[in-house]
């Protein structure tokens, strides 16, 4: 044998520099090789605490990324009308004279005449910074259209959410139940625990209408009939309750089932929990046999006490929960048709929970101390944990599924103990320590605080004296009184519509409004061109920021361009969404490792500029000259309070962790780090953190709070009530007539389920239509990727195999799809695995043509379409005159999959309906070959 | 050279496990890029932006539907590169010894500068494994990542396989399966894995883990109570509950 | 398989460029000087411009020689010898018959030998690949050597041996569609083997890894379809053996046989235009196609 001598040893690169990867907001670390200085490979960083050296499709591809024709190469001002995608390129400084010259008097006059939205960036702690210092009340970012029911309703009931706020605890848990996921944002964490809890023989199941990525490799699927989870988790909850297999002691102990409910129906408190002086929840003592504080050292809470005090008894939350879920309304018979389980299987599934709960059960030998100052010797492991993203939040009955959900876990005791559902910091923190939101507008002047938070009554409302909304997307208003995260997806239409007010300028940052991102596109768009009688456009002015030629850009009268993530620093911090573990706290930085070869800025340096520009408290320095440089400047000098700034690692001489003065070389340790900080929980801290004196003083310790914040888990959440209080009549802020027998009817304190298919016309409109994220794709931006455009060039609808039969459909074939907002003719494929009344497709592969820089008859333009087309944001009109938003009457969550549709065979039109007028391309076309290799 | 070694001193490939594997493409991407960037030409892309984008990739992810005779139907993601087979007839077949499988490991490879292009080891391969680079013009496929898994620039936990090393569900494992001891060896003694193929004689050495049985447990016949032994009711209402909550809590 | 006109057209046209090599390497016909300079022009012109064309489909043409060092286990490397030895001896061979009137018969039986051989070889380099179940049969070596020395006979005039050899050719040709249909099937591989999930349930392919098109779906996964093939069958069929036949029983012409010659060979492009179009690669059981 005669082989070729090959080199086994070829040099790698010249130099690795360690960052963050952009490409979603999972955040993994990355190695990113550099040969000559270009990038020449990009893998996962393996002691980074996400991804641990994995790396998904999406981010090995960054490469392609940096490299995309679609960049964004310099300032830009439209010339042409709006939509038409005719700009001209500008110099920085005419791009930002022009900003100040339009946002100056605003501020000036009415600050709450910008609205400044920004889509799912990681510096919301700064964005918002920016917001409140300029004064405008307008200020959010996407959560109201993605999973603000899921964020919501984990903080309300738990003090923590799925999202990415929480994980099971892989290395124990032994049933892993997973509830609409196709992703989600831990998307490398999920894939790397179902992958170490299969390696165990531990068992999965996937609950989705859909069974392809995590519920194909699920042991057992439940296509679930869209809508109906909660119905379905509460008929779980009646079997659990029915057969005892709760943990008592846990719910004792930990939750608010042992506190009493106001039982006296005449006053403004009934349904109220009793409380102390203070304000502490009451619980009745065991060992006492007396009413006392929750918290108080020895308390021993009775979970079936009643309280009698002038005749009226008062009885604990789970006397109310046993009254509502042991009903049969909730027996699997009772449920099956209408979630489309079979009561069997219903049965089978909590059977398997209870078994794995309680007869697998196990204990760590770890002590540790509650807040009541109980010493426990072990730790009790309830080895079956749940995880939930967007499948059941985003639809109108969201927020009461999630609750559900999370009711679900916790009378099985299995949330914040080994094997269940665990927290990141900076949570759990109670609903109470959030800010509250503040709207309060002096024109020249900051807004009085954070312009998002958690209400706790009618009082928090962000309503103006004469009760009208104060913000522009009317959240925290009567129509969705929880809406924390604002209504991002209510912006454009409300600022068309005037309602409830004008605005003079639309800032965005980062959102593909007039596509994927927004409801009913095509309207959308028609919003953003329309003009007044004048020949003004209704939304005066519109500034967007983004990195690429996307959909959106068109749309903007500036555009500021903004450079990749490998040529700008980010700050992934404790005060926003960091990468913390269940174990540790973690954040991490972005930095420069590449210099931009365009007249690009990162986004974050601009406000920096135009903040001092405008002269905003926070941006200037005393004698009015720019505070920070740029965003790392901002990232390493700015402080939020004492001693805490947007990085928590390396403080001070370099030493200190959480608390510590400015450090001016943080960001040098950070990059020598490997561009992330880590400071692990220590052991026996590290479990029942709510509760744990141990984590308590550790996370003040690190400063993610001031004081400990031991609180009990709210089965029963008393805000709610306090809404419904309001809608029956107490109290001075009062709900317009109109709402008050949703509020009545939604706002329960302990989780329901209604239906929202008959809103949607379920009756003409049948079928169910829903999207996914492929997880080789990042909503709009993976098309201009060359490598991931293969993967996914065109979506398929794809249909169960009964709709194909039922309409003489075969592969390839064409459909006209019909919901009770619009049609759209598209390509079909077969799909077995699927609920059979659900037809899907892969979410925003369909492009805008001349958008992305590619081809006008490029696949995602011509067989690719959008569902967006058909949903709209108000629901389809009932008869009684008004339109309701189509959106989740809690919380504004965005009701995307509620989304009812009926199909029929369509002849093969020669490219997907509706077809949209092509866009100028700002940046040109892209090369027809690629070979990208950098060394020689 | 195109005579296949009589036997290899080690049997290097991948085991893929089809219980786990969650069609992310990761490995796909990883691979692209990692042999973009290395061994031989870059692994091309023509009309990248356009109508028609086609590329070269030497792994790539299938998904199947599998329907059981009883129950539902079930999605099963599947992975494909070059299996190294030892009987590989993308080898014997070629007419300028370009393509070789390595006697030291068994590594089945396409020396770039001999090959001619004629595409016929491609045709000879069963299973797809092979892709011509429309703009290099050279046969390109899986090398194992030869150029990592000995690479000593590499610390050593890093000379595996980029498809390997990224896989985020951990459903790729590589090592060597003339050692009955080595990782791979055992999972697939353990899980059965199986050859694809067999009967194309091929004796591919890399291995597919089949999936686990699914939908098990609403199976088995009988009443719910036999079927759900853990729901006993301790009470049918809301009084008996409590009721029962209270004995309950005296025994804690 | 992809029809690639290069490799229709080399197969064919080297077939009877060969087969009438054979036939001239055996004294048949017996022609000199002249005679045999036109024979050998017209042998050579499609030996050697087919094998010229098979160049077209390589990637890398001047790597070319590289081809003829894997003769052990190679016979696309074994083709390239016997051709260019075949060539070889047949020049030798044909410089005595042409410019000296000698029959160097030794020379002329070796080059016939190779001539054979390399048609043999050619269609080995198909039967070889049991990846293709349609190729993978005793069938297609006798297919195209019985085409080959059809074609061969025609062109050397031996029109009674031209018929009966045509015949044959028709009736190994039906009979390789025939067993050809089944093949896929008889080969036992089917998406079941292919992913090995055959034990859990019927498979039945999904979405495929791109949405793109790529090198494997080029090249393996091109269909026609049934009726458009039965279709192609008759005029191949009627073209290669049915109209020559009927030329050739007709009374002897120059015009008709030459008209015979054009109908064979349209018709024995389209049946190797069908070889590869029919043939069905296991590849694409992957991609869902047969
Ligand atoms: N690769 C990739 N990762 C991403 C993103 C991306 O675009 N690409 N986007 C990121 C963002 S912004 C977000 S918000 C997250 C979202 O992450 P996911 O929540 O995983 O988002 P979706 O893909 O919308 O998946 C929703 C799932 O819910 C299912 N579903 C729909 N209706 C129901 C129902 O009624 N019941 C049940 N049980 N299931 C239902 C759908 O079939 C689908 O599988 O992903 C993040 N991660
Ligand atoms: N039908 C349907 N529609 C949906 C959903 C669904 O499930 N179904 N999901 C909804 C959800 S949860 C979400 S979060 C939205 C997401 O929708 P979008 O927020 O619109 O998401 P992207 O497509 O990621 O677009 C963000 C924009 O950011 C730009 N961008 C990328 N990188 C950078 C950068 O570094 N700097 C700047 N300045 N810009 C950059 C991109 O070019 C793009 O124009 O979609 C929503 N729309
Ligand atoms: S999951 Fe993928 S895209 Fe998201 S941060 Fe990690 S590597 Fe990047
Ligand atoms: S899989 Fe194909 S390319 Fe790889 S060794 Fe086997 S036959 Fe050759
Ligand atoms: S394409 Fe290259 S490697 Fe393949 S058979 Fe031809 S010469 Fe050999
Ligand atoms: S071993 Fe290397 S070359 Fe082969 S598929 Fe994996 S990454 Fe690609
Ligand atoms: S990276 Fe792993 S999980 Fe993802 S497709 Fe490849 S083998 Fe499957
Ligand atoms: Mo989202």
């Amino acid at each position: 044998m005669n082989q070729p001598k090959l080199d086994l040893s070829p040099k790698v690169s010249d130099e690795i520099r360690k960052t963050t990867c952009y490409m979603c907001a999972c955040r993994c670390g990355i190695n990113v090789h550099l040969k000559d200085g270009k990038v020449a490979y990009i893998e996962g960083n393996r002691d980074h605490p996400v991804n641990k050296g994995v790396l998904c499709a999406k981010g090995s591809a960054g490469i392609m990324q940096v490299n995309a024709p679609s960049r964004l190469q310099a300032p830009l001002k439209r010339v042409g009308p709006r939509g038409s995608g005719e700009f001209q390129e500008i110099s920085w400084d005419e791009a930002l004279n022009l900003a100040t010259e339009w946002l100056e008097p605003i501020r000036k006059d009415d600050p709450s005449k910008l609205a400044f939205f920004t889509g799912r960036d990681q510096s919301q702690s700064f964005t918002s910074f920016w917001a409140q210092n300029f004064g405008t009340p307008n200020y959010a970012a996407h959560g109201g259209f993605c999973s603000v029911n899921m964020a919501a309703a984990g903080i309300y009931t738990m003090g923590g959410a799925f999202w990415e706020f929480g994980q099971p605890d892989w290395d124990h848990t032994k049933l892993f139940m997973l509830f609409g996921v196709a992703e989600d944002h831990d998307s490398n964490p999920i894939k790397m625990g179902i992958g170490k809890i299969k390696a165990r023989g531990a068992r999965v199941i996937g609950v989705n209408p859909i069974r392809t990525g995590y519920n194909a490799v699920a042991d057992d699927w439940i296509g679930i009939t869209p809508g109906t989870d909660g119905l379905f988790i509460l008929s779980l909850i009646h079997c659990l309750m029915k057969a005892g297999k709760i943990d008592v002691d846990y719910l004792a102990r930990y939750t608010n089932a042992s506190c009493l409910v106001n039982g006296d129906e005449g006053s403004a408190e009934f349904g109220l929990l009793l409380r102390d002086d203070a304000g502490k929840e009451l619980v009745m003592d065991r060992a006492t046999g007396k009413l006392t504080p929750f918290d108080q050292k020895g308390v021993k809470p009775d979970l079936t006490a009643t309280h009698e005090a002038d005749g009226i008894t008062h009885r604990t939350v789970m006397h109310h929960m046993a009254d509502r879920y042991l009903s049969n309304d909730y027996a699997p018979e009772a449920v099956a048709e209408r979630t489309g389980i079979s009561a069997r299987r219903i049965r089978a599934i909590a059977n398997e929970i209870a078994r794995v709960a309680f007869e697998e059960a196990f204990e760590l030998d770890v002590e540790w101390t509650d807040f009541r100052g109980e010493t426990h010797a072990k730790m009790q492991g309830r080895p079956v944990s749940f995880h939930s993203m967007r499948g059941i939040s985003a639809h109108a009955n969201g927020f009461q599924t999630c609750r559900a959900l999370h009711v679900l876990q916790i009378i099985l005791g299995s949330v914040e103990v080994p094997g269940g559902f665990r927290f990141k910091p900076p949570y759990p923190k109670p609903a109470t320590v959030h800010p509250k939101p503040h709207c309060k507008v002096t024109p020249g002047a900051p807004l009085d605080g954070p312009h998002l938070g958690f209400v706790h009554g009618p009082d928090d409302l962000a309503l103006k004296d004469d009760g009208s909304p104060a913000r522009i997307d009317k959240a925290f208003t009567w129509e969705n009184p929880m809406s924390a995260h604002g209504l991002m997806h209510m912006v454009i239409s409300n600022a068309h519509a005037g309602d409830p007010y004008k605005i003079d300028t639309l800032f965005m940052y980062m959102a593909n409004m007039s596509w994927n991102s927004s409801m009913n596109t095509g309207g959308v768009m028609e919003m953003l061109t329309d003009k007044d009688e004048n020949g003004d456009y209704v939304i005066p002015r519109i500034i967007y920021s983004d990195a690429y030629s996307s959909e959106m850009v068109a749309y903007a009268d500036l555009i500021l361009p903004d450079t990749t993530y490998l040529e700008r620093h980010d700050c992934i911090s404790l005060l926003d969404r960091p990468i913390c573990e269940a174990d540790a706290a973690a954040d991490a930085i972005r930095w420069p490792v590449i210099e931009p070869d365009r007249d690009v800025r990162g986004f974050q340096s601009v406000l920096c500029e135009l903040g001092a520009k405008l002269n905003l408290p926070g941006f200037v320095n005393e004698d009015g000259s720019q505070k920070y440089a740029d965003y790392g400047d901002y990232i390493v000098n700015h402080i939020r309070k004492p001693g805490i700034g947007p990085l928590a690692g390396f403080r001070g001489d370099g030493t200190k962790t959480g608390r510590g003065d400015v450090n001016p070389d943080q960001l040098d340790k950070y990059i020598e780090n490997g561009g992330f900080f880590v400071e692990h929980i220590p052991e026996g801290a590290n479990y029942y953190k709510p509760w744990n004196t141990a984590y308590q003083d550790w996370a003040v310790g690190m400063g993610l709070f001031d004081s400990p914040q031991p609180y009990l888990f709210s089965l029963y959440v008393e805000p709610m009530r306090k809404f419904q209080l309001a809608a029956e009549g107490h109290g001075d802020r009062q709900p317009p007539d109109h709402l008050r027998e949703r509020i009545k009817a939604t706002m329960d304190p302990l989780p329901i389920w209604y239906d929202p298919a008959p809103d949607n016309k379920v009756d003409d409109f049948p079928i169910t239509a829903l999207t996914q994220r492929p997880m080789a794709m990042y909503h709009s931006w993976g098309s201009q990727n060359a490598w991931l455009r293969q993967l996914h060039g065109h979506n398929p609808l794809y249909l169960p195999t009964k709709l194909m039969k039922e309409n003489n459909l075969t592969d390839g074939d064409w459909a006209k799809v019909t919901s009770p907002h619009g049609e759209t003719t598209v390509p079909v494929m077969e799909m077995a695995a699927l609920n059979e009344n659900t037809i899907w497709t892969w979410n925003a592969i369909g492009k805008r043509k001349g958008a992305w820089a590619l081809d006008n008859d490029a696949p995602e333009a011509t067989r690719g379409f959008l569902l967006n087309h058909l949903i709209h944001e108000l629901l389809p009109p009932k008869g009684d005159g008004l339109r309701w938003a189509n959106s989740d009457p809690i919380t504004g969550q965005a009701a995307w999959f509620d989304l009812k549709v009926r199909l029929e065979k369509a002849t093969a039109p020669n490219e997907s309906q509706p077809v949209m007028q092509p866009i100028k391309s700002p940046v040109g076309q892209g090369p027809e070959t690629l070979s990208w290799k950098v060394g020689k | 050279m195109t005579q296949l070694p009589q036997t290899t001193a080690r049997k290097l490939g991948l085991v893929i496990d089809l219980d786990t594997c969650v069609g992310c493409h990761a490995c796909v991407i990883s691979c692209k890029g990692w042999n973009t960037e290395n061994y031989g030409a870059p692994l091309s892309d023509t009309d990248p932006y356009g109508a028609d984008p086609s590329g070269t990739f030497l792994n790539r992810v299938h998904s199947y539907e599998v329907q059981p005779e009883q129950g539902t139907a079930q999605l099963i993601h599947f992975p494909k590169s070059c299996l190294h087979c030892e009987d590989a007839p993308c080898v014997t077949v070629c007419p300028t010894g370009a393509s070789y499988k390595r006697v030291e490991d068994g590594i089945v490879l396409v020396n770039e500068s001999d090959c001619i292009g004629c595409g016929l080891c491609a045709w000879a391969c069963p299973y797809g494994a092979r892709e011509m680079d429309a703009v290099e013009k050279v046969m390109k496929k899986c090398t194992l990542c030869v150029d990592r898994i000995y690479n000593e620039n590499l610390p050593e936990v890093d000379r595996e396989p980029a498809c390997v090393r990224t896989c985020p569900s951990n459903a790729r494992h590589f090592g060597d399966f003339a050692d009955p001891d080595s990782n791979v060896s055992k999972l697939v003694a353990e899980r059965g894995g199986i050859d694809l193929m067999p009967e194309q004689g091929t004796k591919p050495v890399n291995k597919y883990l089949p999936p686990r049985p699914k939908d098990t447990l609403s199976e088995g016949a009988g009443d719910i109570d036999i079927l759900a032994p853990y729901l006993e009711p301790v009470a049918q209402e809301a009084k008996g509950f409590l009721g029962w909550l209270d004995k309950t809590l005296e025994k804690l | 398989m992809h029809p690639a006109p290069s490799v229709i057209f080399f197969s064919v046209f080297s077939g009877v460029g060969f087969g009438l090599l054979t036939f001239l390497g055996f004294g048949v016909p017996h022609v000199f000087g002249w005679n045999a300079f036109v024979f050998f022009v017209i042998a050579y012109l499609c030996a050697v411009g087919g094998l010229v064309a098979s160049t077209f489909h390589l990637g890398h043409p001047e790597r070319a020689l590289k081809a003829f060092t894997q003769w052990r286990s190679s016979w696309l490397s074994r083709e390239g010898w016997c051709a260019v030895l075949a060539l070889c001896f047949m020049a030798i061979y044909g410089i005595g018959l042409v410019f000296f009137d000698v029959r160097w018969g030794f020379f002329g039986v070796i080059g016939a030998v190779f001539s054979i051989a390399t048609v043999y070889t050619t269609s080995m380099i198909y039967t070889q690949l049991e990846s293709v179940p349609r190729w993978h049969s005793p069938g297609t070596p006798a297919m195209f050597l019985s085409f080959s020395v059809a074609a061969g006979a025609l062109l050397a005039g031996e029109i009674h041996a031209a018929m009966a050899l045509i015949a044959i050719a028709a009736l190994l040709q039906i009979a390789l569609w025939v067993v050809g249909d089944g093949a896929l099937e008889a080969s036992g591989t089917s998406l079941a083997t292919a992913t090995g999930l055959g034990q859990n349930g019927s498979v039945r392919a999904f979405e495929p890894p791109h949405t793109g098109t790529n090198y494997l779906l080029k090249e393996f996964a091109f269909v026609v379809g049934r009726k458009h093939s039965l279709k192609l069958r008759v005029i191949s069929i009627v073209l290669f053996a049915v109209i020559p036949i009927a030329l050739l029983i007709a009374p002897f012409s120059h015009w008709l046989v030459l008209l015979a010659v054009i109908s064979h060979v349209a018709g024995a492009l389209a049946s190797r235009w069908l070889f590869f179009a029919e043939a069905e690669h296991v590849v694409g059981l992957y991609y869902g196609k047969r």
